[in-house]
């Protein structure tokens, strides 16, 4: 009997921490999003939003940081967009062209897999070179490009998932239909996987707009509006990064409320994606 | 009914989350005989087999009520802890699920949770298991490889004999020959013709042959109702429901 | 409807070459960026020895010395403290969540490990300035009865920590999920508690997907830029103790990027070290993928 009392009470004594450990993860969340907000939220105005910098990013404390703000959604679009180009037919690729042949796709997924480990600034070191060799200065789109390299194995592994699921008896069907193989893939597993291919953008946007590893060296930063490719641009991530590391004291309340702003951004990403999978999960056939 | 009672089960209801997966089922196992739950899959017999055992507690959002009587307790609502309920029931799986460890751990594992240390017993028990099930022969010389080692056939062999090593009165089998070869599961069977003087062993099958090779006494379900149940012999030449006549004439599936 | 049918035959073919133009340039992809941080780090690397570079603790741009030592093992302490303090926190977690959890803790953990996994890496640094250093520089460093500033290599690993938290956490919950249910249910019928399940069964079965779930963690610790940058310290010296100041090798690349082209040999030392890094990051993830992949087969 003694020897059931010790089993039971090492078995208490394991839940209590396990239950301790998932808590702490609830925990940590809750507290960055509650930190950043606590210090942001008293600098954030309407101006930071609504405004290009005054007296520049480093020194300046009047006016905001739209020029940021703008470049980053310019960025993540675009960058978003060029890897769907690249992304989309890939994933439509090795599910319906090389349906059959298990072994090879398996080894494409590992090795997509291991891209999706590179770290960014590897991606930024890489664009940095490529940028120097054609003799291109540092721009807008020098970033969106290599930002589009970082997020194309997570944009195809993200679709990739979600045709996995897809029936090869709904494969089978279309074909002796007499589609070919390319109308299937537009027409039916596009629509098959939309929701999937909705969580991948969302999820490739999120990514785009808060890395700032690969952007460091080739969007520069500047304190206009990004009206062309050609030209360096601002982005959030590196003006939270920038005013941080200012000396004056106001410069870093507005990296706090810059970092709000991009907190927000991609909560707001997060919840649209959930809400979507929700929606497009009811069209699926199963 | 032929033989004393084993378990009773008394107006079962079983609902996971809003499906209700067991209707009312009322039904008495006898002992030491071997008895037979068929059905089509889904019709819930998996779920009967393994409430018997309360491994039912492993599903979330599931829903019991009703009776079950191990020899008069009734172990749904009880004192007893769990475990020492669990082990009086030997369970073999659909297909075979060593432990990873080496085959003498194997079936040395459920004698050595339950405190019995002594090395030189453990030895015996574990060779005497081995016997029971035919496998010593095949593997003395190699009782340190991992069970994963073993074929398919030897590994439900082994999972036998683990299952009947803690000392169980009753045994619990999930479809146990389906992933087998014919040989494999030949022995299998025979196997529970022999364990029958020993132990109530309760099989689940949805193979018509096999039922009316070894059943003793069967229960047919469908759609998480008994549909019928009774003596084997009689079950089988005059089954009585138009469903059950149906079903043995192979028009399902 | 004859030219119908050889446009859509022209157009299912336009179709799948550019399919198959994509699928090539993605996989291409390491090896371009392999080549392309070779190429620029190749006038170095013709200069010095490999393991000069590697090893020796002289790093003195201005005078041509590009030892990455003390960067190298910088990067080797965050990452090891971050796994440390990431990884049993993950590992309860994920026995709790596929073991013990009730359906609507699931519910509620879904969501938080996905936005933790996409918070940016920037958003972290903040964080970690704002709660991290201070908390390491006022508690940790007077209780071991030191007077530091809290940017030390303890809080980068602290940061690091909770940064590959939902993704070491997300393999390890797909691991204990490959391992079937009936594993669970023969055990418990031999009289095993479930705790006893979790310590002598799928522990054990796990065991090669725990490991590799680790090694993923560390790799992609071992990357991590901005957010380690912000609280490391960085200061140029082969770090003793964990509340020291540190330097990886990420932060290096970061920090002087601007002043790179103007010091001879000095962005041959940066792509050099990027290259480092993305060698070893490429070792740990192929090792560590493959080890995986042959659990979920075995299973």
């Amino acid at each position: 009997m003694n020897r059931l009392k010790i089993r039971k009470a090492e078995e208490l004594f394991f839940r209590v921490i396990m239950f301790l450990a998932t808590s702490v993860i609830l925990l940590a969340l809750c507290m960055i999003i509650f930190s950043i907000l606590r210090k942001g939220l008293p600098a954030l105005s309407w101006s930071m939003i609504s405004q290009l910098p005054k007296g520049g990013f480093y020194f300046g404390k009047e006016g905001g940081i739209l020029n940021a703000i703008m470049g980053s959604v310019y960025l993540a679009f675009g960058a978003t967009f060029l890897a769907f180009l690249i992304g989309l037919p890939v994933a439509l690729y090795i599910n319906i062209h090389l349906h059959k042949r298990k072994k090879l796709v398996n080894g494409i997924r590992f090795m997509l897999d291991v891209m999706w480990g590179i770290p960014s600034i590897v991606y930024g070191a890489f664009g940095f070179t490529v940028m120097l060799y054609f003799g291109m200065r540092s721009s807008l789109l020098a970033g969106m490009l290599t930002v589009t390299l970082f997020i194309i194995p997570i944009m195809i592994r993200a679709i990739d998932e979600v045709l996995k699921t897809v029936p090869t008896g709904l494969l089978e069907a279309t074909l002796s239909l007499g589609s070919t193989k390319s109308e299937t893939a537009y027409k039916v597993y596009f629509k098959q996987g939309i929701s999937g291919i909705v969580t991948a953008l969302l999820l490739s946007f999120g990514r785009a707009i808060g890395d700032a590893a690969s952007v460091l060296f080739t969007t520069g930063y500047t304190d206009n509006m990004p009206t062309s490719l050609l030209q360096p641009t601002a982005t959030l991530p590196l003006a939270i990064f920038f005013q941080l590391s200012s000396p004056i004291a106001e410069v870093k309340e507005r990296a706090y409320a810059s970092a709000v702003i991009l907190t927000l951004i991609i909560l707001f990403i997060s919840l649209v994606s959930r809400i979507s999978s929700r929606h497009y999960h009811k069209h699926k056939i199963k | 009914m032929a033989g004393k009672t084993k378990i009773s089960i008394e107006n079962l209801n079983l609902y996971i989350g809003k499906q209700h997966i067991l209707k009312n089922v009322t039904t008495r196992i006898p002992e030491k005989q071997i008895t037979v739950i068929l059905g089509p899959s889904g019709c819930g017999k998996t779920t009967l087999l393994k409430s018997m055992n309360r491994l039912t507690d492993l599903y979330s959002n599931v829903k019991v009520s009703g009776k079950i009587m191990i020899e008069g307790e009734d172990i749904l609502h009880t004192d007893t802890d769990i475990t020492s309920i669990r082990k009086r029931m030997g369970l073999l799986s659909q297909r075979p699920y060593p432990l990873p460890m080496n085959i003498f751990n194997n079936v040395a594992y459920g004698l050595r949770i339950s405190g019995r240390k002594n090395k030189m017993v453990l030895r015996q028990r574990v060779q005497h298991y081995l016997e029971l099930v035919n496998l010593w022969d095949e593997v003395k010389d190699r009782l340190h490889d991992p069970a994963s080692s073993l074929s398919i056939g030897q590994q439900q062999r082994l999972c036998l004999a683990r299952g009947l090593s803690v000392d169980p009165d009753i045994i619990l089998a999930d479809e146990p020959t389906s992933a087998l070869d014919p040989i494999s599961s030949e022995v299998v069977e025979k196997k529970f013709f022999d364990l029958k003087n020993q132990y109530t062993v309760v099989v689940v099958t949805h193979s018509l042959q096999q039922a009316r090779r070894i059943a003793d006494y069967a229960i047919f379900m469908y759609l998480g109702e008994i549909v019928e149940q009774g003596e084997a012999s009689e079950f089988f030449s005059n089954p009585k429901q138009e469903l059950t006549k149906s079903y043995i004439k192979g028009l399902f599936n | 409807m004859k030219f119908y049918n050889i446009t859509r035959a022209l157009r299912s073919r336009l179709h799948s070459s550019w399919m198959l133009t994509a699928l090539i340039f993605s996989l291409l992809l390491p090896v371009l960026l392999a080549i392309g941080l070779y190429l620029k780090s190749a006038p170095l690397l013709h200069d010095q020895h490999l393991f000069t570079l590697l090893f020796s603790k002289s790093w003195k741009p201005l005078s041509g010395h590009f030892g990455m030592y003390p960067f190298i093992i910088s990067s080797l302490w965050v990452t090891v403290i971050a796994l440390i303090l990431a990884g049993p926190v993950c590992l309860l977690s994920a026995i709790h969540l596929t073991q013990y959890a009730r359906p609507i803790v699931l519910k509620i953990m879904h969501p938080v490990i996905d936005i933790l996994a996409g918070i940016p890496s920037v958003i972290f640094g903040v964080w970690g300035i704002l709660v991290i250093v201070p908390f390491v520089g006022n508690y940790i460093g007077p209780l071991l009865g030191k007077h530091i500033t809290g940017y030390s290599i303890f809080s980068g690993g602290m940061v690091l920590a909770v940064m590959i938290i939902p993704f070491i956490l997300n393999i390890l919950i797909e691991v204990f999920r490959t391992i079937p249910e009936e594993l669970t249910e023969v055990t418990l019928s031999l009289g095993a508690t479930r705790w006893m399940v979790v310590k002598h069964v799928l522990l054990k079965k796990a065991f090669p997907g725990i490991i590799s779930a680790f090694s993923l963690g560390l790799s992609r610790a071992f990357g991590e830029t901005i957010a380690v940058l912000m609280v490391v310290g960085n200061v140029t010296r082969i770090p003793t103790g964990a509340l020291q100041p540190g330097y990886p090798l990420p932060a290096l690349i970061a920090n002087n990027y601007g002043e790179m082209l103007s010091i001879p040999r000095y962005d041959s030392a940066l792509m050099f070290a990027a290259l480092v890094l993305l060698v070893i990051v490429i070792l740990f993830n192929i090792i560590s993928r493959y080890m995986i992949h042959r659990v979920e087969k075995n299973i």
